[in-house]
């Protein structure tokens, strides 16, 4: 098994230099994350800059109901069909904390190894915008829930993206918040149409220390928080839907001197997009620096049609958001075994170690088991994992047929996976399933088919017609000839009718 | 204000209540002639100046409009009276936010219970457009401080 190469951890190993013309040209920032330690050609003997990426993620919470109303969550519905008074924020109305989303937080706080505070406190935040009909919004801003966590995650590194090197990113604090309404603008009219069925929903606030350095980093971390969200079942975290949201705040800096003034980006919807956009802002101000200006500490929007950043003109200076303690909710107290009170109802406790005791395997467990269960390597647990159903796709071939796993993980990745990418499919929508594989794996186990007929064979068995392999193979006439004198009287065939080469 | 105005009230009617009981003839006995305590000198409260840069950045926060001059003074009043609190010792004791804080926040169990009131919510709406509310052009920022007519301009 390949160690695994332990990361810088706060500080990244690698230094960023201007590349001339790229941003003008509109082409991609060099892919510097791809080799730690190693510094791009340097263009203009400037000192290297180093540069610091820390992201603030939003993940809706997977729940019936909102976090303090009792209308539901769904994503697409008629406008406001999914509306309470409260979430219109008719006065009279106040709020009641949903114990799923409670529990949700603390499951997350677990698995991202946080603290979690047996009493947490509910402020308000003020700011006026269309889609906040209350005015403010009710977020854990002096306490919140869990502090003090860590999120390792795995970076693809090397000339073969074949070496994976871990890293850590520290988790300041999550907390429980309330989502805003959605405003959908026709700019042609200056009209904004605002639609509240998104208001109230709970989300979880995640923070990140500004431990990553590039897009690429940024990415990767987010990419193991979506897994990790979706196994505990906490957030769905689907991010074209909008479960997921990150807001990256990125600075460039030389080594050795103080953090720069940051940006904020927004406006991110997809993991892709992250990277590019993250670049892309490093690039940017690197650029403004060298050229002697400044950078403002600003909003920036990312515009994806074009791959760059603008300023969005809605933020204008610092926001003052006069925060104050929600004077409708009193503390948020947390039970673990130790404290848990004799003669209180259980639906208003929530016990921090019956959580514990219940959490599922997390992927990083779960990639650990797989390479010691079925001896492959580190990067492809990596990719199992990191497809969604293929892990469970890959084990359920490995039990139906005698091929060793090693040798079934080769044919789950390359040829599987490569013709699910090919077509841009998910797992789920294979036309060959895990049983046609495993049989068509034994056929070739047994010797009764070449490796090359093999992969004929799943061509033909991709077409989803219904055929099993060995259909296949009958009606292709792909069987591997056994009988020896057959092969004698085939090799003295050719030979006879290539004398001249011989 | 009407606080400070009540306290020379309350002055005023000590020393009034005072000298009269001490004349007259009936209720002098009940008068403690030789109190143990003094009423202390109410100290003149320190001065509040608010700047105009902080003026406008409250305008623009909490979209009041200070309207003129005197509603400027009534902050500064405000501000100088809510200043009384520094007085009192809070060395050591831990703040109160909520007068709940003995209270267990109530946890709801996770269904659905309320929604589908589309019409009666957008009955409050002025204006509407296919069960969507309509907003106004927003957020337009104020315009900054040198170019705004309104600022302040209404004294009478």
């Amino acid at each position: 098994m390949a160690a695994p190469v332990s990361g810088g951890g706060r500080l990244c190993r690698l230094a960023w230099r201007r590349r001339a013309g790229a941003l003008h040209s509109g082409a991609q920032p060099a892919a510097l994350g791809r080799e730690p330690g190693k510094v791009a050609a340097a263009q203009s003997g400037v000192a290297p800059w180093r540069a610091v990426v820390g992201l603030e993620v939003h993940a809706q919470i997977s729940s019936n109901s909102k976090i303090f109303s009792g209308s539901q969550v769904q994503f697409t519905a008629p406008p406001n069909s999914l509306v309470s008074f409260f979430d219109a924020s008719l006065p009279g109305t106040l709020p009641v904390l949903n114990r799923r989303c409670v529990e949700a937080a603390v499951m997350t706080g677990l698995a991202l190894s946080c603290s979690i505070n047996k009493k947490s406190l509910f402020d308000r935040k003020h700011y006026f915008y269309a889609d906040l009909p209350a005015g403010y919004q009710i977020t854990q801003q002096r306490l919140p829930i869990a502090v003090n966590g860590n999120l390792s995650y795995t970076l693809c590194v090397g000339a073969k993206q074949s070496q994976m090197v871990t890293k850590n990113v520290r988790i300041k604090q999550i907390q429980l918040e309330q989502d805003s309404g959605k405003s959908l603008h026709n700019d042609a009219r200056s009209q904004t149409f605002i639609d509240l069925n998104r208001a109230g929903v709970g989300l979880m606030e995640v923070v990140m220390e500004p431990d990553m350095c590039c897009g690429e980093e940024a990415a990767a971390a987010v990419r193991e928080l979506q897994l990790i969200l979706q196994t505990l079942g906490s957030s769905q975290a689907i991010m074209a839907e909008g479960q997921l949201r990150v807001d990256a705040n990125v600075s460039v800096h030389h080594p050795g001197e103080s953090y720069g003034v940051r940006t904020e980006v927004k406006n991110i919807n997809s993991l892709r997009f992250l990277a590019r956009a993250v670049d892309y802002e490093i690039q940017r101000q690197i650029e403004e620096l060298e050229n002697g200006g400044t950078i403002l500490n600003e909003t920036r929007a990312f515009d994806y049609k074009l791959g760059c950043t603008i300023p969005m003109r809605d933020k204008e200076g610092k926001q003052d958001y006069r925060f104050m303690p929600e004077p409708n909710l009193p503390p948020l107290i947390l039970y673990d075994a130790k404290s848990l009170p004799a003669n209180i109802d259980d639906q208003q406790v929530v016990n921090i170690d019956w959580i514990q005791e219940r959490l599922p395997d997390l992927p990083s467990v779960k990639r650990v088991r797989l390479v010691e269960q079925y001896g492959i390597l580190p990067e492809h647990s990596f990719t199992l994992l990191n497809e969604d159903g293929l892990m469970e796709l890959f084990e359920d071939v490995v039990r139906e047929t005698q091929m060793n796993p090693k040798k079934v993980i080769g044919w789950v990745i390359s040829e599987l996976l490569g013709h699910l990418k090919q077509y841009d499919l998910t797992v789920k929508e294979s036309p060959v399933n895990s049983l046609s594989l495993a049989d068509l794996l034994n056929l070739l186990e047994r010797g009764v088919i070449s490796s090359s007929a093999a992969k004929q064979v799943l061509e033909e068995l991709w077409k989803g017609e219904g055929k099993t392999p060995l259909q296949i193979v009958k009606e292709k006439r792909l069987e591997l000839i056994q009988n020896q004198r057959e092969l004698d009287q085939i090799c003295q065939a050719v030979m006879e009718g290539h004398q001249e080469e011989l | 204000m009407w606080a400070l105005r009540g306290c020379r009230c309350l002055r005023a009617a000590w020393s009034w209540g005072g000298s009269r009981l001490a004349r007259g003839a009936t209720g002098g006995r009940q008068i403690d002639q030789n109190p143990e305590w003094q009423l202390e000198e109410q100290k003149p409260l320190p001065q509040k100046k608010v700047t105009m840069e902080l003026l406008d950045h409250l305008e623009r926060l909490a979209l009041v409009d200070f309207r003129n001059w005197e509603g400027v003074e009534r902050l500064e009043k405000a501000i100088q009276f809510a200043d009384q609190l520094h007085e009192v010792n809070t060395e050591g004791i831990e703040p109160m936010d909520s007068v709940l804080e003995n209270r267990c926040l109530y946890l709801r169990g996770d269904n659905i219970t309320e929604g589908n009131c589309t019409k009666e919510l957008l009955q409050n709406a002025s204006q509407t457009a296919e069960e969507y509310f309509e907003a106004p052009p927003g957020n337009i920022p104020l315009p900054k401080l040198e170019e705004r007519e309104s600022f302040l301009q209404d004294s009478n």
